[in-house]
């Protein structure tokens, strides 16, 4: 990445940003910029900083210590400004059950100061992008975690933001509903619209983002596009074994030599090669027989746990 | 302003669905307090010895009362469940909040909005008195204005502490010890100046004695010098609380 140069137009800039309640450190020192039209990820577990780190970039909590610059404007004296040209879709839905579908985006709108013509209309042309035009007379309760999801980005949107927030965009949606999501916001990057969102589905994350940093333990500990960190830090093919209950002691032995590095599981043993094939015919011949054998490509999984030594969804 | 004017337009989108049902409420409400204390209870007291308290006829005593109580009542309701709900179980500010909208928006808005619930109950309280024949000045009317600002007397501060809850178990205790005694006690149904020494000097400590007896003095005719005070103290419990639920909202709301 170069920085000097796009640092200056970047549309959030971040040094040191730090976020303390109380003794808790939830953001400890994190660097990271998000240039115009990029799509940026935050990866990490529950817990790691990604929903703090979020609602600082949204003005709504202010950084404890540290720079934090959005649109080229400072979120603690300049929230209004900043909120006005941005589009935040929270963890938790936050629609107004006590309105209607279209009647959300409505009033939404008319939080950005839109006038009433106006806010009419994006409301018609939202529920069309979102698929929701049918529905845009229901009460909101009775639709479905997807429907409701898409309402809360049609929502989202309402302003025309330059950046948009998801923060965790899919998590608790059956996958019909997620690829439905992934959609309208592949659309909406293809648009221009810079993305920023936080997840912790590695598909999800190589899906979406053109970069995205793996945060852990409030920290980041890796930062690239998803296919050089899987470069970098994982090899070509995994192979995955299981094994009965029984059969895995003094599996150790036989393991090694065989891959790059072995992850043992408490499921399954996970072996890092560029080869599957060959390490699997390689086993075979030490007499090793798993009950069941995958050869996968690297995902950002195995580039979660190499760093952390953890699985990342617990 | 503008920030504050969008807030309040949510609340007027809600109302238009609700506000006939709320209007039967305020309007019978009335009509049967005063009905049956007013002229039941009061036909018994007219027969009594003396005959009137404190010099009017029950029902001209218990009106204003009654008067003051409803907003301490309409602010108590309107300052805990529904601002909790949109903190916390709806989490209708933290939408709010992604937009150009404030915590000072939300916080200006929401004792707007109870001011204009607490003028509408005010208000058709009042026609009901007109109505029963209790209202013989124009200047009777400043009791409407008495009553929105003991609702906010109350309103506000209570405001403030709902947005340290997490959870309603509170509000039921306020209800318990704080507005149904000060409801029955405090002035609308009986002079003050009746109960025990110590509950009197609590009974003072609330605004709604205060404004009891400043509704009381503008539909009787018997404005006391002590007016002045009496608004000084209601006024001085909303602006506390202005500034309290400015400090607890904010710090509930930015995490």
């Amino acid at each position: 990445m170069v920085r000097s140069s796009t640092d200056a137009a970047a549309l959030v800039h971040a040094r040191g940003l730090t976020k303390h309640f109380g003794a808790l450190v939830a953001v400890n020192g994190i660097d990271f910029d998000v240039a115009r039209g990029e799509a940026f990820g935050f990866l990490g577990p529950n817990g790691a900083g990604k929903t703090s780190t979020m609602r600082m970039i949204n003005c709504v909590s202010a950084p404890s210590a540290g720079e934090l610059s959005v649109l080229g404007l400072n979120p603690v004296t300049d929230g209004p400004r900043i909120r006005a040209r941005l589009g935040v879709v929270p963890q938790a839905d936050t629609l107004d059950t006590e309105l209607r579908v279209d009647e959300n985006l409505y009033t939404y709108a008319r939080y950005f100061d839109m006038p009433r013509a106006l806010a009419r209309q994006r409301t018609r042309e939202l529920l069309e992008f979102v698929q929701l035009t049918d529905r845009a007379h229901d009460e909101v309760e009775p639709l479905s975690g997807g429907m409701k999801r898409r309402l809360t980005i049609a929502r989202a949107l309402v302003n025309e933001p330059e950046l948009l927030l998801l923060d965790e965009p899919t998590t608790g949606l059956d996958p019909q509903a997620r690829h439905l999501v992934w959609d309208r916001l592949y659309r909406l990057k293809q648009q221009g619209v810079t993305i920023v969102l936080t997840t912790h589905y590695m598909d999800e994350a190589e899906q979406l983002c053109d970069r995205l940093v793996i945060m852990d333990k409030a920290r980041i500990v890796a930062e690239g596009s998803p296919r050089r960190l899987i470069d970098e830090y994982s090899t070509r093919e995994v192979l995955e074994l299981r094994f009965a209950i029984d059969a895995r002691p003094g599996l150790d032995g036989k393991l090694a030599g065989v891959a790059d590095r072995v992850e043992l599981l408490p499921d399954r043993v996970l072996l890092y090669t560029h080869d599957g094939e060959a390490a699997a015919a390689a086993l075979h011949g030490r007499g090793v027989r798993p009950e069941s054998t995958l050869i996968r490509r690297s995902t950002l999984e195995d580039v979660f746990l190499r760093l952390t030594g953890r699985s990342l969804i617990e | 302003m503008t920030g504050l004017l969008r807030f309040l337009e949510h609340h007027a989108l809600l109302y238009r669905r609700t506000w006939k049902g709320s209007m039967f409420v305020s309007f019978i409400s009335p009509l049967l307090f005063l009905g049956a204390m007013g002229f039941g209870l009061g036909s018994l007291i007219s027969r009594g010895p003396v005959g009137t308290v404190d010099g009017v006829t029950y029902v001209a005593f218990l009106g204003p009362g009654l008067l003051a109580a409803t907003t301490m009542q309409t602010a108590y309701v309107e300052a805990t469940y529904p601002i909790l709900a949109k903190i916390q179980w709806l989490r209708t500010y933290d939408g709010m909040l992604a937009t150009p909208l404030t915590i000072g928006n939300v916080v200006s808005g929401e004792l707007t909005w109870m001011a204009f619930r607490l003028m509408m109950a005010a208000v058709t309280f009042f026609i009901v008195m007109v109505l029963f024949g209790l209202i013989h000045s124009p200047l009777a009317a400043l009791a409407i204005l008495v009553a929105i600002v003991n609702g906010l007397a109350f309103g506000a501060p209570i405001l403030a502490f709902t947005a340290t809850q997490h959870t309603d178990s509170a509000f039921s205790v306020i209800g318990r010890f704080l507005i149904t005694p000060l409801f029955l006690l405090g002035g609308a149904f009986f002079p003050i100046h009746q109960l025990p020494k110590l509950l009197q000097d609590l009974a003072w400590l609330t605004p709604l004695a205060h404004a009891v007896t400043l509704a009381r003095g503008l539909t009787t005719g018997h404005v006391a010098s002590s007016a002045a005070i009496d608004m000084l103290v209601l006024l001085g419990y909303a602006a506390i609380g202005l500034v309290a639920a400015t400090i607890t909202m904010r710090r509930r709301l930015s995490k």
